[in-house]
């Protein structure tokens, strides 16, 4: 579907409607800022002193917690099981004594059960000897199971578990697996690094998942302002499967699953449903690689790439840091925050929330921390909406976010559900482009939490 | 060290963290500042009193608004941007108490009463134009004389709140519109679009206003499709009359650079609050004032008609915009796998 990209002003007058290399129609255009850290090979973070592992940091029900204080655990280990299908087992990130299970800083803001483990300093963090899975010789189900029980998440930022995403009902076929390598939210450079560095991963994990799921094809689409990345995934592309690597306009929010199967695949999902209905799976392309990650090493998910950026932090840069690491550890690897630094955000900034709380740890789906400083913050002042329609020629699911935010303002919670409030994405281009400033994001946030309130009482 | 910082002085807002830097601020102003040649052309046209005129009727919608909102919204400008054009839809011989007034109305009846910025049905300007028109019709469309010395006041600026000056002591001129309608002579049409012509302040100088526009549309701070569709409009139905009868009405490029048309299609009518927000709506609307334009024009016992056009279609906005909601992706064309 995505046939050649046009640039100049003619390339972005098509975009907007969506025919510039296949594409999606409207979407904004935010500044990169990429240049901060695209550039810087990936380090890994010394272990800190002590690791959190909070039991919700994936979609779906929180893990149990099976360790206790004073438990010696190595890297690697199980500390929490997983609670059901939709739901994720969490490992321990780095060797030492559980110091405590006990309410810790969540990073959305809450205080959540944690599994706090004192690091040993001695200790050589090598994982215990293991078996590692051979994907050439397991069938689809045990190559799903392994994933499972590795606690492979999306590492895109939502963090829905992997199995789930790989185990489609019978009645709806794939055709075609979808890496996500756009990474289409200003700053972050996680997924860009992992192509450049690790393209063999990727495609290794691509593989697994294409055998998985008993699929032919597979796709991996990488904005085009990621050069390196696209030619170093097509130097390593098989030559066995039917891989392809296309190059996507640059464009918020190309990442966006919706967004992403339109541009790859010319299809659209249709509000209310998801990729396997129109036969496809999208998986964030760090995923990919850590489910290869699972097959060469035996380690569970423990640990993941972190871009620090914004020029709220002195030393800007792409880590390898194991999941649970403190937000205040991080920053001080990095220089600490500038006179300046303002506001810390987790993941994007687009979509990504604040963290005020520097107790907070990293976790799985923790895809950057950007420091934002005095200049870069919004201003607080909101005006009235004036109609100029901007929201609307933003807004890439074609919803009328001017509506939405006037119905949400007086709680009109039925005609807002009538207004497709339930496809909306909280991808943030309308609050985006606002003039007024009006945090439209933020209001169908609410109303969402409003609605599904509503609903769960009538239930 | 990180821990350094207070994290008491962290702050945390909700996503998106960035904003496209547009403000609605910066918006007004610049509308306000693309409106400057267009003032500077009326002052160069009819003199000290043009100057006079735009500053009585934007004091008149600022005080008003002052009165009623906060020094931020203030700032927000725009007040200024219906002051400004208030005063060139208005004679420059007009007396200043009365753009004062009208300025007042336009920001009191126009917009406070909806509840202010981002409420009101009708474009204010016009609101306030309509008023003066119904309550001073003889003093607002006194046309002065072209020519004469500059700085010669145009009519009685400076009468005294209901001592209407004399009709006897202006001079009146015929706009371009009245001698076709009245008397059925036309004006060259390079008069026409310099502005050297009787008429408002602001309607004369064609060329600078769809400069502005043009700038307007290209910061998209307009929808262009408001002014282009009007003006299409427009054109092909005098275009067509004109054809049929040509004695009878004036031809395309007459219509299009006479009267306030040019001034309303792309100053006023696009006026973001009053206008539609989706674009298939702004179609309608455009297509609809043009075509009551016309209509007004060619058959209504007006000369001009583009501000009953306008406030017209304003009242259809609410029903445009119901109608033309756009469908949501994934509901318009979905290949479904093989």
């Amino acid at each position: 579907m995505a046939g050649p990209v046009v640039r100049g002003p003619v390339g972005r007058l098509l975009e907007r409607w969506g025919l510039n290399g296949g594409g999606f129609a409207h979407g904004v255009h935010p500044p990169p800022h990429k240049e901060l850290t695209a550039h810087l090979p990936t380090r890994r973070l010394p272990f800190p002193d002590e690791v959190v592992l909070p039991i919700r940091q994936h979609a779906g029900k929180p893990a149990r917690p099976i360790v206790e204080r004073g438990d010696r655990v190595e890297r690697g280990d199980l500390v929490a099981e997983s609670q059901g299908f939709v739901s994720s087992p969490i490992h321990a990130s780095a060797a030492g004594t559980v110091a405590d299970v006990d309410f810790w800083p969540h990073p959305d803001g809450s205080w959540e059960q944690a599994i706090r483990i004192r690091v040993d300093r001695f200790s050589t963090q090598l994982p215990r000897p293991r078996l590692v899975p051979r994907w050439e010789t397991l069938d689809p189900s045990e190559l799903v199971d392994a994933i499972r029980r590795a606690g492979v998440v999306g590492l895109g930022g939502a963090a829905f578990p992997t199995h789930v995403k790989l185990s489609p009902p019978p009645e709806y076929p794939i055709d075609t697996v979808l890496v996500n390598g756009s990474e289409c939210e200003p700053y972050l450079t996680t997924d860009h690094r992992t192509m450049v560095e690790f393209p063999e991963r990727v495609h290794l994990g691509l593989r697994v998942m294409m055998r998985a799921l008993g699929v032919e094809r597979g796709v991996i689409g990488v904005e085009l302002n990621k050069p390196d990345a696209i030619e170093a995934l097509r130097r390593s592309a098989p030559t066995d499967l039917d891989v392809s690597v296309v190059g996507l306009t640059v464009k918020y929010p190309q990442g966006a699953e919706k967004m992403l199967i339109r541009s790859l695949l010319g299809r659209e999902v249709p509000g209310g449903s998801l990729p396997m209905h129109v036969g496809t799976l999208v998986q964030n392309v760090s995923s990919v690689a850590t489910i290869a990650e699972v097959f060469e090493t035996g380690l569970p998910l423990v640990e993941r790439i972190v871009t620090v950026t914004g020029r709220g932090v002195r030393s800007p840069a792409n880590l390898i840091v194991p999941v649970g690491t403190k937000l205040r550890d991080l920053l001080e690897h990095c220089g600490g925050l500038t006179p300046d630094a303002r506001e810390i955000v987790f993941g994007g900034p687009m979509m990504g929330g604040s963290v005020a709380h520097l107790d907070a740890p990293l976790l799985k789906g923790t895809t950057g921390v950007v420091v934002l400083t005095e200049a870069d913050v919004r201003v607080p002042e909101s005006y009235p909406c004036i109609r100029c329609g901007r929201c609307l020629d933003a807004c890439p699911l074609f919803l009328n976010p001017q509506l939405l935010a006037n119905l949400a303002r007086s709680g009109r919670w039925d005609e807002m559900e009538d207004a497709h409030l339930a496809d909306c994405m909280l991808c943030g281009c309308c609050a985006y482009v606002c003039p007024s400033n009006i945090p439209l994001a933020q209001l169908f946030r609410l109303s969402k939490d409003a609605v599904r309130r509503k609903r769960t009482v009538a239930a | 060290m990180a821990s350094d910082r207070s994290e008491r002085s962290l702050l945390v807002t909700t996503p998106p963290h960035l904003g496209s830097g547009d403000t609605t601020p910066r918006i007004m102003w610049t509308v306000v500042a693309s409106l400057m040649p267009v003032v500077a052309a009326s002052v160069w046209f009819f003199g000290p009193s043009a100057l006079l005129v735009v500053t009585a009727s934007v004091l008149g919608a600022v005080i008003t608004e002052a009165g009623f909102v906060g020094r931020v919204r203030l700032r927000g400008g725009s007040g200024v941007i219906t002051g400004i054009l208030l005063g060139l839809t208005l004679p420059a011989g007009i007396p200043l108490w009365m753009a004062f007034l009208g300025g007042a109305v336009s920001i009191g009846l126009g917009k406070l009463i909806f509840g202010g910025l981002g409420q009101n049905i009708f474009n204010p300007a016009l609101v306030g134009r309509a008023f003066l028109q119904a309550a001073f019709p003889v003093a607002v469309t006194t046309w002065p004389e072209t020519g004469g010395p500059w700085w010669a006041l145009r009519g009685d600026n400076f009468a005294l709140p209901f001592l209407s000056p004399d009709p006897a002591h202006t001079v009146t001129a015929a706009t371009p519109l009245g001698l076709m309608k009245f008397e059925g002579e036309g004006t060259p049409l390079v008069d026409l679009a310099l502005g050297t012509t009787g008429g408002s302040l602001g309607e004369t100088a064609g060329l600078l206003i769809l400069l502005g526009g043009a700038y307007l549309a290209w910061r998209g701070y307009l929808n262009w499709r408001i002014p282009v569709g009007i003006l299409a409009t427009v054109a092909v139905l005098a275009g067509v009359l004109h054809a049929v009868d040509p004695g009878r009405y004036p031809g395309a490029l007459f219509t299009l650079f006479s009267g306030g048309l040019l001034l309303g299609a792309v100053y006023m009518a696009t006026d973001m609050v009053t206008a539609p927000v989706t674009n298939l709506g702004a179609w309608v609307f455009a297509v609809g004032i043009g075509v009551l334009v016309v209509v007004i024009r060619m058959w209504g016992g007006l000369p001009e008609g583009v501000m009953y056009a306008i406030l017209f279609m304003n009242a259809f906005v609410p029903v445009l915009n119901r109608a033309t909601q756009p469908r949501p992706f994934g509901a318009r064309t979905v290949e479904a796998p093989s």
